[in-house]
C-alpha cells in the first residue's frame, strides 16, 4: 500500500554506459515496491534510456544467440517499474527533457513516458516530499 | 542542524576530487549536522581493512556515520567480514529511507 510519499529523481547518464543507472534502478526498485509515488526527470543522455528501438543482440565473440545472451535493455527495466510502482499502489511518471530529445532524435520512448521541460522538475521538486539529482560525473 | 546523506560512488584512488567530498562529510559533521556517507559502486574501494584512505578514517574520527552498499561489494569480491572498523554494511533502501525521512540527500 502506497503512504503517498512523492520522491523525484533527476537522472543525466545514458543507457549502457555507468554504473549509476543500474544504482538508479535499484533505488526506484525500492521506491516502486513501496508504492510510492516516482517523478523521473531524464535530461541529456538519460533521454535515451526509455527509447523504444533498443533491441537485443547475438554475442558472435561468446558464440551465443540472441536468446543465450539476453542482453538487458533499460527500456524494459523503465517499463516494468512503471508496472510494479502502480501494482504496489503509487504512480511512475517519466518525462524526458524535450530540447535532449530532438537533440538526439529520440522521440520514440516507450508507453509511459512524456516529454516535458526543466520547469516540470523544478515543480516536481516543489511538491515532493524530497528530490535526488544524480548527475554525470 | 540538518540530517545530510552524502552519495560517494567513485574510488578516491581513481580521482582526488573524493577527497574532498570526505572534507565535506567532515565539515558538515563538525558544525553540528547529523550526516552519514553512504559508500556505493566503486566508493566501496577505500573501506577494506588493509586499505589506506586517510580521508575516510578521518571522516569516522569526526562522527561521520559511513555506510557500505552490500551489493557493490559482492560484484567487487570484498567480503564483509575485511571491511574495517567503525563502517556498517547496508542495503541502498537506506537511501530512500533517509529521502522519505526528509534528510538532504546529496549525490557527489
Amino acid at each position: 500500500m502506497s503512504d503517498n510519499k512523492t520522491l523525484t529523481f533527476s537522472i543525466m547518464d545514458g543507457p549502457f554506459e555507468q554504473a549509476r543507472t543500474v544504482t538508479v534502478m535499484r533505488l526506484l526498485n525500492v521506491a516502486a515496491r513501496r508504492g510510492y509515488n516516482i517523478n523521473i526527470f531524464a535530461y541529456e543522455g538519460a533521454v535515451s534510456l526509455p527509447f523504444a528501438r533498443q533491441s537485443k543482440h547475438p554475442n558472435a565473440v561468446h558464440g551465443r544467440d540472441i536468446e543465450e545472451e539476453d542482453h538487458p535493455l533499460p527500456k524494459d527495466w523503465i517499463a516494468s517499474l512503471i508496472k510494479s510502482t502502480a501494482a504496489n499502489g503509487g504512480q511512475l511518471d517519466w518525462i524526458n527533457c524535450g530540447l535532449c530529445v530532438d537533440e538526439r532524435g529520440m522521440q520514440e520512448s516507450i508507453e509511459g513516458v512524456r516529454r516535458g521541460t526543466p520547469g516540470d522538475l523544478w515543480k516536481w521538486a516543489c511538491e515532493s516530499d524530497n528530490t535526488l539529482i544524480i548527475g554525470t560525473r | 542542524m540538518a540530517n545530510y546523506l552524502l552519495i560517494e560512488s567513485r574510488d578516491p584512488y581513481a580521482t582526488h576530487e573524493v577527497r574532498h567530498d570526505f572534507h565535506l562529510a567532515c565539515n558538515l559533521a563538525k558544525a553540528g549536522n547529523k550526516t552519514t556517507l553512504f559508500l556505493v559502486q566503486n566508493g566501496v574501494i577505500p573501506t577494506r581493512k588493509n586499505a589506506i584512505s586517510s580521508g575516510l578514517l578521518h571522516a569516522l574520527d569526526n562522527g561521520v556515520e559511513i555506510l557500505c552498499d552490500e551489493f557493490s561489494l559482492r560484484e567487487r569480491g570484498i567480503p564483509v567480514d575485511t571491511i574495517m572498523p567503525g563502517i556498517n554494511i547496508a542495503p541502498i533502501d537506506t537511501i530512500i529511507d533517509h529521502m522519505v525521512d526528509g534528510s538532504k540527500v546529496l549525490w557527489l
